[in-house]
């Protein structure tokens, strides 16, 4: 989900246009704009974007080239 | 990002699988101990996009399950108390105790409330002064932070009503009892990917070193859960056992250290039971010296003589020794309605996740 | 010890079929009542009567897009409509916690004339009554509804292999608005609670072979194909990618851990057709301003002896068994 506003240690999370607040004490230096991984009411980790899409990126080359 | 799903993935993964296990020289089990994982592989039925030679199996992963049942009748025996508003997370609800369950504890009058943060458990405290808010804490490393954190918040707005009955483990231990036990034989573990979001892939490394398997730190989607498995068969075709993390995106070498400083503050590892593991040292989390005063286990209770349901087999289940349809109960007496067991009432239960996704399988 | 209610009894799933199967069919027994049928067909001089009761206990009354009031309404004459009714008069009694505010009621009133208006239907009898304070939450309402069937009754014994299963719109937007609102989730979401007759005369005015209706209120979609798959003896397999569901239903579902095939919807009905008529008949209500979304979302077909009743074709073309809903708890979404 992504972190749309955060005042102190509560931040506002959105997906899909659904709202939530949640807890940053876990991970007080999310920033906003930033993905997290909420859990319990708690966001307690960041989901790197990039990342992601690079796994995305590689997984599809190589099962192309697997399959060629 | 929905491209975790996406079926041309899954199909080419799917196909990988397929070629790897042909240079398997024998059947493979593969071990995943997370209840997220239990269901994310059931519902997606990835077991059928497997070949034969691949057997994923489930562990200890669901939390309410390995929870031994003199917990519970302790949670049921607080919530009678008049004074006493016991805040749980859903699927505690429903499992049996000794005698009844907070379920029924709830329908006689007692207050059991259902809450899907730590947090609602404080508000609570802080709208009813007059109650001793007791917060049911259950569940691994992903979720014991931020009781941590609602704890402290607790503290912090001078709350003296709120209180905790920790019933919360760690996986680590429970881990090498698994890789050290000869009568499992495992060829790789999935290991759980928020679970590691909080602990961090470094803190598998010991246990890996003594007992060397190859194991995946995985996310939940179709996709990761099919690379995980492509990569423990290509370990072990290639005779390697080596921790690789396929969930970078979440999870880092370090773990979440904020998380887990706050987790050090407040809890001290204490020995605990596991349902079908038995006791396993440095296994469980007790409140900290300094947080004594908020322990619920300091209140008089008023237990029964524990009592495990005749014929339940949700030790061996737990321990992946069986699988849930080889339990005598299994859909006849145990049944998500007519839960005998944990495994079967918890959401991230083995059992449920069976009957709900692949007792018809290989009849759908 | 006796037994007791759990809330559980409340959510559509087994554990409702069973109080009703087990403590209310057998000392009440007859023909009509053992159908479990949305409805009751009555033979009438000249024709056929629908008769039906619900209750409506929502939690909160007031959401985006409906009330207590409109719901209740709406509730009442959609339950006619699935036998094919037109609804023809409406009674309703409240049941009044002491304290609740007047200004409150009155949008209940209002939301039920605003149904009353759009349905084409009055309230023609009524009653209340006030329990004391803590005795009740606010309001309760139950209904009865009568109707006449208009042209030939539908029933789930038409039902055949080889029949389409439709759906008029996405799926779980009511239990998913309800439900944000009830746990703070702010969000792009509105109920969808509208009366369906006037989406059922079409259908059953253009003629294409209609077999059954269903509204999938508690227990959605997924309880609703379940137990027609049940009662007939035959199989209904869904398409997973066929299934509309919005953005803002599904956040909230993966938020909460919910599965959007067992959520209810208030304002939309599922239609098992006969196969050469499922475009036709997505032709008519995609024609009709509240029909715009409709879709084909699955099939009937015959069931071999032990098979499950309901499965779910994947993404993945992996075939998933879904079962009834056990114990999950979802109070008072209707």
């Amino acid at each position: 989900m992504k972190l749309v506003a955060k005042e102190e240690l509560r931040g506002v999370v959105e997906l899909s246009g659904v709202k939530r607040e949640v807890s940053l004490m876990l991970l007080p230096e999310a920033e906003v704009g930033e993905y997290v991984l909420v859990h319990a009411g708690y966001a307690i980790a960041r989901v790197d974007q990039e990342e992601a899409e690079e796994t995305l990126r590689l997984l599809r080359d190589v099962l192309a080239a697997e399959e060629a | 990002m929905s491209a975790f799903q996406d079926p041309e993935l899954v199909k080419g993964l799917a196909s990988r699988i397929a070629r790897l296990a042909e240079k398997l020289a024998r059947r493979v089990t593969f071990m995943e101990v997370c209840g997220t994982h239990t269901n994310a592989i059931a519902a997606a039925g990835l077991r059928r996009l497997l070949p034969p030679q691949v057997r994923l199996i489930s562990g200890p992963g669901c939390p309410v399950c390995v929870t031994p049942v003199a917990y519970v009748d302790r949670a049921v025996a607080l919530a009678r108390h008049p004074e006493t508003i016991l805040a749980t997370f859903g699927d505690l609800l429903r499992v049996p105790a000794s005698v009844g369950s907070l379920e029924q504890a709830r329908a006689e009058g007692c207050r059991v409330q259902v809450v899907y943060s730590p947090h609602d458990a404080v508000e609570l405290a802080a709208a009813h002064p007059q109650a001793r808010v007791v917060f049911a804490g259950v569940g691994f490393e992903t979720t014991v932070p931020t009781v941590a954190a609602a704890l402290l918040e607790a503290e912090e707005r001078g709350l003296g009503n709120f209180f905790v009955l920790s019933g919360h483990k760690v996986m680590p231990p429970a881990l090498e009892a698994l890789l050290a036990d000869p009568t499992l034989a495992l060829d790789g573990l999935i290991l759980p990917g928020h679970v590691s979001a909080i602990i961090g892939a470094r803190a598998y490394r010991p246990l890996l070193a003594r007992h060397p398997i190859p194991a995946v730190i995985s996310g939940f989607t179709p996709v990761d859960v099919l690379r995980t498995v492509a990569e423990l068969v290509q370990q072990v075709v290639e005779g390697r056992a080596e921790l690789v993390n396929l969930y970078g995106r979440v999870v880092r070498e370090e773990g979440n250290v904020t998380a887990w400083s706050l987790v050090e503050r407040v809890f001290v590892p204490t020995d605990a039971r596991w349902r079908g593991l038995g006791d396993i040292p440095s296994s469980g989390l007790g409140l900290a010296p300094a947080f004594a005063s908020r322990d619920a286990a300091q209140f008089p209770a008023t237990l029964p003589a524990p009592k495990e349901p005749p014929g339940c087999r949700c030790g061996d289940v737990l321990r992946g020794l069986i699988d849930p349809p080889e339990c005598p109960l299994f859909a006849t007496a145990c049944t998500p309605d007519t839960a005998v067991g944990a495994c079967m009432v918890s959401a991230e239960g083995a059992c449920a996740a069976w009957y709900r996704h692949e007792r018809m399988a290989g009849v759908a | 010890m006796s037994r007791r209610i759990v809330l559980a009894h409340g959510g559509g799933g087994r554990l409702t079929r069973e109080l009703v199967r087990e403590l209310f069919l057998p000392p009440l027994a007859n023909p009509q009542l053992a159908e479990l049928a949305d409805a009751a067909v009555l033979p009438w001089p000249g024709g056929k009567l629908a008769f039906t009761t619900d209750a409506f206990v929502v939690d909160p009354p007031v959401f985006p897009g409906g009330d207590l009031g409109y719901l209740a309404v709406c509730g009442t004459v959609n339950d006619l409509a699935m036998v094919g009714a037109r609804p023809l008069a409406l009674s309703w009694a409240l049941i009044l916690e002491e304290g609740l505010e007047e200004e409150l009621l009155a949008t209940f009133v209002a939301g039920a004339q605003r149904a009353c208006w759009e349905a084409q239907v009055a309230i023609v009898a009524g009653d209340t009554k006030v329990v004391p304070r803590g005795k009740g939450d606010r309001c309760f309402i139950t209904t009865a509804g009568v109707g006449v069937v208009e042209g030939r009754e539908l029933a789930d014994r038409e039902v055949r292999p080889g029949d389409a299963v439709l759906v008029s719109g996405p799926v779980g937007e009511h239990g998913a608005t309800v439900l944000a609102a009830r746990h703070g989730l702010a969000g792009d979401l509105r109920s969808d609670v509208a009366p369906l007759w006037p989406q059922v005369a079409a259908l059953l005015g253009s003629g294409v072979a209609l077999r059954a209706l269903h509204d999938p209120t508690r227990g959605g979609v997924a309880t609703v194909c379940y137990e027609v798959a049940e009662r007939t003896g035959l199989r209904v397999e869904l398409w997973e990618e066929a299934i509309p569901v919005r953005p803002a239903v599904r956040a909230v579902m993966d938020v909460l851990g919910l599965d959007p095939l067992y959520v209810a919807c208030e304002g939309r009905f599922l239609a098992f057709v006969a196969e050469e008529d499922a475009a036709r008949a997505l032709e008519v209500l995609q024609g009709l301003a509240e029909g715009g979304e409709a879709k084909r979302i699955g099939t009937v077909q015959q069931r071999a002896p032990g098979q499950a009743p309901l499965v779910l074709r994947t993404a993945f073309g992996t075939m998933r068994p879904l079962d009834l809903l056990s114990g999950a708890e979802l109070p008072r979404i209707c």
